[in-house]
């Protein structure tokens, strides 16, 4: 497959997560904001949300001040933040259109309807949408792409670009989520263990859509170590890092397998797996939330850029 | 009031290849054409033909119009066609490989050196190197029109990158979806052997160099071009790689494709791109577009370029009046297709003959295509043939003229109901060991009353082609 069609699929998906979670990030902001603020000295949670998804310096320079109602078009409609869900869904788009032939027409179809309803829903007036109506349009949507492509997709070399485009842009981008907590809570540490600590962790499991499956999980007392295990280390909890991390493994060995190679992009990929299976609760909170998150991120980003040099760059040279 | 040829209707008798369509026009009233109507428009806009114009803005994700009335050939007319659009073909490349090399039509005085040598679209560059089987236009697109039962004329050639076969291909998918009564009533000649035979076609010029099966690829500009569906569309149905210039590299004497697996040799590469965008060594020092070095794999025999660098010189408007002289010339036959008199301006004589008589012609650029920069003489306002007369005046090397041909018309859906339109139509001949003509083509249609301009650019639709089967 010519490297730049495989450039085009690994992107299609991760497009696509990206602007999932961005949705998701905004339940998580409008969930937070409506419980009490406990006082000043906080920083504001719609903050926490722009610096967890790394848009908090080109929000600044466009907005200033973060006011609920501009993070949100900030983060939704503005073209010019590049991971609104705007942003993102036009390209997997494009993407896709670039290379149509090496989709099926369901991937298309699901693809350019949500484009086009995109398209009509930016022509409303934005006092006539309740952001809960687009979190929920997004999270419907790209789950609609996601079943065209497991469903009707050949199962090569594409399709796997596919899924490890999703599994790398998942990982990063849970790592992300779980991160707005440290942004909520760095200034207190008091806070740890509160009602409020106890109720931003909830609310971060509902913005994955995983209170219900939690409680299948686990049961009992909900705490942060409990849940710290479900989205970080628990293979059942399908947006976990070690999922994500497993399903990025299983796709890069599949390539491996196919093209008779595995370079390091497979044993990186396996090392951050080996790591996660052999890591507990207690040894994360001990290296600290955000430490680990972001030494995970950046392993993640290493992969990527493996898999970008082996097989998206054409410049690989071996065979 | 000129007369014209309506293809369905001899006064109130219908002419024999329409004879299978009367009933099915009697049993589509005015609601189920609508509904038909949408329906074919929601599958063109679901598989994602569409076609932007160049300049215009606007929706990107536009649709040429679709016209669900099929325009119909007899056998017996579609013989003369094919004998006379693969003669035509056969003496463009015979002229292309004449021109760049000894150049005997010229020696012949049959056509003036000046107009070969120092025409835009002749490359120095490639001069004295004669491509696989000596071909140089391997899809030739040929524009005709009809004026009467058995008066058919060449309008112009395409010996470059003619677009549009995706529309004869889809066009009958759809037809054959929503109708298949029809196809089962009529035996209607089937068009979609064509990938195939292009495939065959390209594979049969593969470079001197290639010692297996070779590797064809297209080459498009990219996703921005408005034809870059259609460019998709033959890489899939070939099952081709569709790639851009950045996916290539030139290395060790061949051409390779950038992979995820390492590098691809390439054989065979059908461009849809100009001379100019190839190779930026050879053409276009100040270009960053291209493959750097391909024209040197190209010119020692590494890889083939379809249409061959330079083709376009056979293809101009100037040359278009030889080519019946290139026929005899070449094949010592007589055409089987005629030209349509074509004046020069850049001739005292034509000049004073066209600007004295603009109100009957219609006069068109050199270089000019897809319907712009043209005056329709009979269609214009005086201010506008005022304007042109001056753009004429101020450069008449750059414009030809002809007759206002009576284009025929055939029966289109249109709001009121059915009406006659006029049409042209461009077949596609496939040049490679062999000369191949699938039966039909491209019928445009242009859609708004009276007018002769089957564009798409400028408001014309298209039709399903027919050729019934003996």
């Amino acid at each position: 497959m010519l490297s730049r069609t495989a450039d085009n699929l690994f992107w299609i998906a991760r497009y696509l997560e990206r602007a999932e979670t961005t949705a998701r990030l905004l339940e998580v902001g409008a969930r937070i904001a409506l419980i009490p603020s406990a006082g000043h000295g906080y920083r504001s949670e719609w903050e926490s949300l722009l610096h967890a998804s790394g848009t908090a310096d080109g929000f600044k320079a466009k907005y200033g001040d973060p006011v609920q109602r501009n993070i949100e078009s900030y983060m939704f409609f503005d073209r010019d933040n590049p991971s609104s869900v705007v942003s993102c869904l036009e390209r997997a788009r494009e993407n896709a259109r670039i290379v149509r032939t090496a989709l099926t027409g369901q991937v298309w179809d699901a693809l350019n309807t949500a484009y086009q309803e995109l398209r009509a829903l930016e022509r409303k007036p934005r006092s006539e949408i309740e952001l809960t109506e687009l979190t929920e349009w997004v999270v419907r949507q790209t789950a609609m792409v996601r079943g065209a492509m497991d469903s009707t997709l050949l199962r090569n070399d594409g399709y796997h670009f596919l899924n490890l485009g999703s599994a790398l842009e998942r990982a990063d981008n849970t790592a992300r989520l779980i991160d707005v907590k440290y942004f909520v809570l760095l200034p207190s540490v008091d806070l740890v263990g509160s009602e409020l600590d106890n109720y931003q962790w909830q609310t971060l499991l509902r913005a994955l859509s995983a209170h219900r499956a939690f409680h299948w999980a686990y049961g009992g007392e909900i705490t942060a170590a409990k849940i710290a295990d479900f989205l970080i280390l628990n293979r059942q909890s399908p947006r976990s890092l070690i999922a994500s991390a497993e399903a990025a493994m299983a796709h890069l060995d599949a390539l491996g397998r196919i093209y008779h190679h595995s370079g390091p992009a497979q044993r990186r990929a396996r090392a951050i797996v080996g790591d996660l299976a052999e890591t507990r609760v207690s040894d994360i909170f001990n290296e600290g939330l955000h430490e680990f998150l972001t030494r995970f991120i950046r392993e993640v980003g290493v992969v990527s850029s493996f898999v970008h040099d082996a097989y998206l760059s054409g410049e690989a040279r071996c065979s | 009031m000129t007369q014209y040829f309506n293809e369905m209707y001899e006064g109130d008798a219908v002419r024999d290849p329409y004879a299978g369509l009367e009933s099915w026009i009697r049993s589509m009233p005015a609601e189920l054409r609508q509904m038909k109507q949408a329906e074919a428009e929601a599958l063109f806009r679901r598989i994602g033909i569409t076609f932007a114009v160049y300049g215009e803005g606007g929706d990107p994700d536009r649709l040429i119009p679709f016209d669900m009335f099929p325009r119909v050939f007899a056998q017996d007319e579609w013989r003369k066609l094919d004998r006379g659009v693969k003669q035509r073909a056969r003496a463009l490349n015979a002229f292309l490989r004449d021109v760049y090399g000894r150049g005997e039509i010229v020696r012949a005085g049959r056509i003036p050196a000046r107009l070969v040598y120092q025409n835009e679209a002749y490359e120095h560059a490639v001069s004295g190197f004669t491509p696989p089987r000596g071909i140089y236009s391997h899809i030739v697109g040929v524009d005709l029109v009809r004026t009467g039962p058995d008066e058919f004329f060449v309008l112009e050639d395409n010996c470059r990158t003619p677009s549009g076969v995706s529309y004869m291909l889809e066009n009958r998918e759809i037809m054959m979806r929503m109708f298949p009564q029809l196809f089962r009533e009529n035996r209607i000649a089937p068009v979609d052997g064509y990938a195939e035979l292009l495939r065959r076609t390209l594979a049969s010029v593969a470079p001197e160099k290639c010692d297996r099966a070779p590797t064809i690829a297209i080459l498009t500009p990219g996703h921005f071009n408005s034809a870059y569906y259609e460019h998709s569309f033959l890489a899939d149905l070939m099952g081709v790689e569709l790639v851009e210039a950045a996916d290539l590299f030139v290395e060790g004497g061949f051409v390779w494709m950038r992979t995820t697996e390492g590098p691809k040799k390439l054989d065979v590469i059908y461009r849809r791109i100009d001379d100019a965008f190839l190779d930026p060594l050879c053409f276009r020092p100040d270009s960053m577009l291209g493959v750097p070095g391909l024209m040197d794999v190209y010119r020692s025999g590494g890889v083939t370029i379809a249409s061959a660098p330079g083709a376009g010189v056979a293809d101009d408007k100037a040359i278009y009046t030889f080519v019946p002289e290139m026929v005899r010339f070449y094949l010592g036959e007589e055409p089987i297709l005629q030209n349509v008199p074509t004046w020069q301006c850049g001739k005292a004589d034509d000049l004073k003959y066209v600007l004295d008589n603009l109100g009957e012609l219609v006069v068109k650029e050199v270089h000019g295509s897809g319907g712009y920069g043209m005056l329709v003489g009979p269609k214009s306002t005086k201010d506008q043939i005022e304007a042109f007369r001056a753009k004429i005046e101020h450069d008449p090397d750059n414009y030809i003229a002809q007759p206002t041909l009576a284009l025929s018309t055939t029966p289109t859906f249109v709001e009121e109901g059915i009406a006659p339109r006029h049409v042209d139509l461009r077949p596609y001949c496939l040049v490679g060991e062999q000369v191949s003509l699938v039966p039909g083509g491209l019928t445009r249609v242009a859609l708004t009353e009276g007018s002769l301009v089957v564009n798409s650019s400028q408001g014309g639709g298209v039709k399903d082609t027919w050729v019934l089967a003996e």
